[in-house]
This record gives C-alpha cells, structure tokens and sequence, in this order.
C-alpha cells in the first residue's frame, strides 16, 4: 500500500513537470557565401563504386544550406544538464552506407542510446570509429550483412565514423549524455522537446563553423532561439 | 665479422640469386606498405590473420577494390616474403659453412615474423603507433635482406686483397647511415600522425622560415588547409616534427655530399666505392626533390610512397657501402 502510495506521488510529480516543461524550437540560418563543396573524385577510382554514378558524381556536404540559408546539420545540446543515460527503450538511431556513402552524415545519440549501422550497398564496408572519449571499434560489414550495433558510455562531440576502403566516406556522431539534444533539418529548423522548465545555456555546434552559446529560459509555453552562422 | 682464412664456403648461384629474390620482393614489400599508408588504408581489412572472414589466400577478387587492393596484397606479398626468408634461412642453415650467416639467418626468419606480428596487431588491436615500429623494422629487414645476398655474392666469396678504405670515411657513411634510419622513425612518425601535411608549403614553412607554432596559428593552418586534406586536425607538435625533419634532410644531403668528395679525394675516382657515393649524392637529390613534390602535390599517395621507397634506398645504400667498405678494409693489402 504504502509502495504503490509513493509511486503515485513520483508518477504525478514527473506527469505534472512533463506537463510544464517546454520545447526549444528554432532556426538556423546562414550567412554569406558557403565554400566551395569538392567533388568525391576518388569514387572514380573504385570499379563498384563508380559504378554506382554512372552520372555525375556526389559531393561533399560540409555546409548544406537552403535556398534561403537554412543551414542543416548544427547540432544542438543543452550545457549543465545532469548526466542522464538513455532509457533501455529508447528507439535506436539508424545511420545507413548508401551509394558509398554514410546517410545521414551527422547524427546525435545520448549516452546508452542504441545506433544502428546499415549496409545497403552492393558493397564490402570497414565501420571504423575514431572516438576520443569512447572506446575505438573497426567491423567490416559485408553487403547484406547484418546491422552492427553500437552504444557509447561517455558524451562526445562529433565522433568521427570512417571506411577505410573507401576514404571519402565519413560520418559524425555527436553523443550528449542527457536527452535534450537536436540536429537541425534541411529547412534549418530544430526542436529539443519536454525541456524542464530553468535556465540554460543552449549550444549550437556545426563541424565546420564551429560553436555558439546562448542564454535561455525554458518556459512551459515553449522558448524560441534562433542562430545565425556565417564562414570564418 | 669474417676474414679471408675463416671464407670457406663456396659461391652457389642458385643460393646467392634466391637471396636476390628475396631481397627484391621485400624492397616491393616497402613500395606496398608505403602505399597502404599514404592511401590511409590500414584498417580497410579489420580482421587478421583472415581477411574479412576468409582465408586470406582465399579472399575473392572482387573485394580486391578500394583501401582493401593495397591492404590485402600487401598482407599477400608479406606472406611471400615470409615463406622466402623462411626458405633462405634453412638453405643457409643446411648449405653454407659460416656459423655466422646461419645465425643471421635465424635473424632474418625471427625478424619477419615479428614484423608480420606487428601488422597483424596493429590491426587487430587498434594500436594505430605500431605502424612505427612496423616501418621502422620493415626499414631494418630490408638491410638485412641485401646484406645476405651480398654475403652470398661471388664478390664477397672471392675475398680478393682490396685497397684500404680510411677509417674515417668509413666512420663518416656509418654516422650518415644511422642518421638516414633516425629520418626515417620521423618520417614513420609523421606518417602516422594520419593528419595529411602539418607545413602545406616548400621550401618556406607556413610563408616564414620557422613556422609560428602558436595556439591561434595552429587554428589559422587548420581553417586553411588545402582542397583535398583529408586527416586529422594539425597540431604544434606535427608542424615541429615536419620541420625537424626537413633540417635533418639537409644535413643528411650535406653529409652524403660530404662523403662522395672524401671518397673520390682518398680512393680516385676509379674506385668502385667512390663512384657508389656518386650514385648515393643522386639519390639523396632525388630523395630531396621527391620530398618537395610530396608537399607541392599536397602528399599524392603515389609520390609518397615514392620518397618512402627511395628513403628506404638511401638507408640500404649507406648500410651496404659500410659493409663493403669494412670488408675491403679487412682484405687490404
């Protein structure tokens, strides 16, 4: 009795905060002129790979930015969160090689959370990790191979993902070790969701133009925060 | 070493051309190994001894593609290179009269096995460093390897009375020699940072003479580096290590230099080991110019590889000198 009393009280005390707590929405936008992205000539190089562009070849995607400078790909985090591993339900992230190429190229996953690595080429991949704070791992996965699953223990911004049969292929995996965390969409826009009511410091991290801060309150009614990022 | 009295093994062709062979084959084995690492392609097969899964004298051709066509022939030739020197030790043990050529040849056998166990660990461990060591005693193995052929030769059979070489030339190409081995641990260093080029430029470094190594200039090369670069960020420590090396490539040339107007004023310029450091002088210019046109190609894995292969030329020449050297000094008359 008094057990089922107690998790009552939790049970209500965690839906009445849910209930309070808000979304971070915003938009990312860039400014000015984007560099050049290069062509993966190096495909050409490999018989099954560049059989797979009989047109013209893929090219990097360091700053994917829309027809109005929507950016893709900033990864958005919340700084002095308690450490929170993910729950064992959690649905895992899915990061796939595709046309000898990591899809989607930048991912976000919290501590404990399952990812999920695909193979859907005709081809032979190594899935080599380049971590600083996690342990390293190198598979080879085979076309129509089995998925490989990966979990990480410790936070750790952009983690590199590599094959190295064919070099041009690289992915980042950005671990945050509490559940409030995004990656901006092609149309620029994020959303952490169920954010505790508080103040916080939003970060907002893109690989290549590097990070930027900013002082938020998260009210139950949602708080907007919006980045502008222009090349160095 | 030896003397002319304890020289009673008799020349054998087929003995002396399967140590060839195998000199050879190691000296292409250098060539693949440069090009696994200069095309980044170390890890492309994760397991060993097998090769993604299946024997790997039984890996099917069509995955012979990519990272994994220098890794897998690598391991390849690594094997053949193995069973060679395997086969030229007994041959040495069973068929040549010198104690201390069989000895060297159990070297030899005990040294290719610890290489291929290097490799092999590198790979299965995730110890990326051990590519240093792996260089560096592929570098000494393949000393080895053309030191037994020529102690097989005819030549070094025929111990015929020689004109003596000064101890102090001798003294030099050794210092030079060991100098060109301490190049190359940098170069394995450097190689093996797998950070593409710390200094973009050539001959001047970062547009100075010392490059600023600074915290916000570390930034500054990082942001600018050239279309193509693919490795990890550069640090302080690699552009220094760069530039080390680049100071000891001069005074490595100065040297070599040094020792071919030493040998022509004191053996003539007839003298055989005169005109080796002749060719020596060439190679350490080609080495140099090779070294400038990896860092103007923004290190073209090719290119790469190529001053991997004439560095390891450069270290053997000087070696195999120094032996011939102290072997005439012993014969003299």
């Amino acid at each position: 009795m008094k057990k089922t009393f107690v998790f009552a009280c939790v049970s209500a005390a965690l839906l009445a905060i849910s209930l309070h707590a808000g979304d971070i929405t915003g938009t990312i936008t860039f400014k000015g002129t984007a560099p050049a992205e290069r062509e993966l000539a190096p495909i050409k190089e490999v018989p099954d790979c560049a059989a797979l562009y009989p047109g013209a070849l893929p090219k990097t995607k360091f700053y994917v930015v829309g027809a109005n400078g929507e950016l893709a790909d900033v990864v958005l985090s919340l700084k002095g969160v308690p450490a929170q591993a993910a729950a064992a339900d959690l649905a895992p992230a899915v990061l796939d090689q595709k046309g000898a190429l990591y899809s989607p190229q930048i991912v976000a996953i919290q501590t404990g959370q399952k990812l999920i690595v695909k193979n859907s080429d005709p081809l032979v991949h190594n899935v080599h990790t380049k971590p600083t704070a996690n342990p390293e791992s190198n598979q080879v996965q085979m076309q129509g191979g089995a998925d490989l699953t990966y979990t990480f223990d410790k936070p750790e911004p952009f983690m590199k993902f590599q094959c190295d049969v064919h070099p041009w292929m690289f992915a980042w995996v950005t671990v945050v070790d509490n559940p409030y965390f995004a990656v901006s969409a092609a149309n620029g826009k994020f959303v952490i969701k169920n954010v505790p009511p508080g103040k916080y410091t939003l970060v907002a991290a893109h690989r290549k133009l590097g990070t930027q801060t900013a002082e938020i309150e998260v009210k139950a009614d949602g708080t907007l925060q919006d980045f502008t990022f222009s090349p160095k | 070493m030896n003397n002319a009295s304890s020289n009673s093994s008799r020349y054998q062709p087929a003995l002396f051309w399967f140590a060839v062979l195998n000199a050879i084959a190691t000296f292409l084995l250098i060539g693949l190994g440069g090009l696994v690492t200069s095309h980044e392609a170390g890890m492309s097969v994760p397991d060993w001894p097998t090769s993604y899964g299946y024997n790997m004298f039984a890996l099917p051709f069509k995955y012979w593609q990519g990272g994994a066509f220098f890794e897998h022939t690598h391991r390849l030739l690594a094997s053949v290179v193995g069973a060679l020197t395997t086969v030229l030790a007994v041959w040495l043990w069973f068929k040549d009269s010198r104690r201390w050529l069989h000895w060297l040849g159990v070297t030899a056998f005990l040294l290719v096995v610890a290489q291929g166990i290097l490799g092999g660990l590198r790979v299965s461990w995730h110890l990326d460093y051990l590519g240093i060591p792996h260089g560096a005693v592929a570098q000494t193995f393949l000393v080895l390897s053309c030191s037994l052929a020529m102690f097989t030769s005819r030549w070094w059979l025929a111990a015929a009375p020689a004109k003596a070489v000064p101890g102090g030339l001798r003294r030099h190409v050794l210092c030079v020699t060991v100098l060109i081995f301490v190049q190359l641990l940098i170069a394995a260093t450097m190689r093996h940072q797998h950070a593409g080029l710390a200094i973009s430029d050539f001959p001047l470094a970062h547009g100075k003479v010392w490059p600023d190594t600074t915290p916000a200039a570390i930034v500054d090369y990082n942001a600018h580096r050239p279309a193509g670069t693919i490795g990890n960020p550069i640090t302080a420590f690699q552009v220094v290590l760069q530039m080390v090396h680049r100071l000891v490539a001069y005074v490595i040339f100065l040297g070599v230099a040094a020792a071919a107007g030493l040998a022509f004023k004191k053996l003539g310029g007839a003298d055989r080991l005169a005109k080796a450091t002749a060719i020596w002088f060439l190679l350490l210019t080609l080495q140099i110019g090779l070294g400038a046109w990896t860092i103007w190609s923004n290190k073209a894995a090719d290119v790469a590889t190529l001053h991997v292969m004439v560095g390891a030329l450069s270290l053997l020449w000087g070696a195999l000198w120094w032996i011939a050297a102290e072997r005439r000094q012993r014969l003299s008359v």
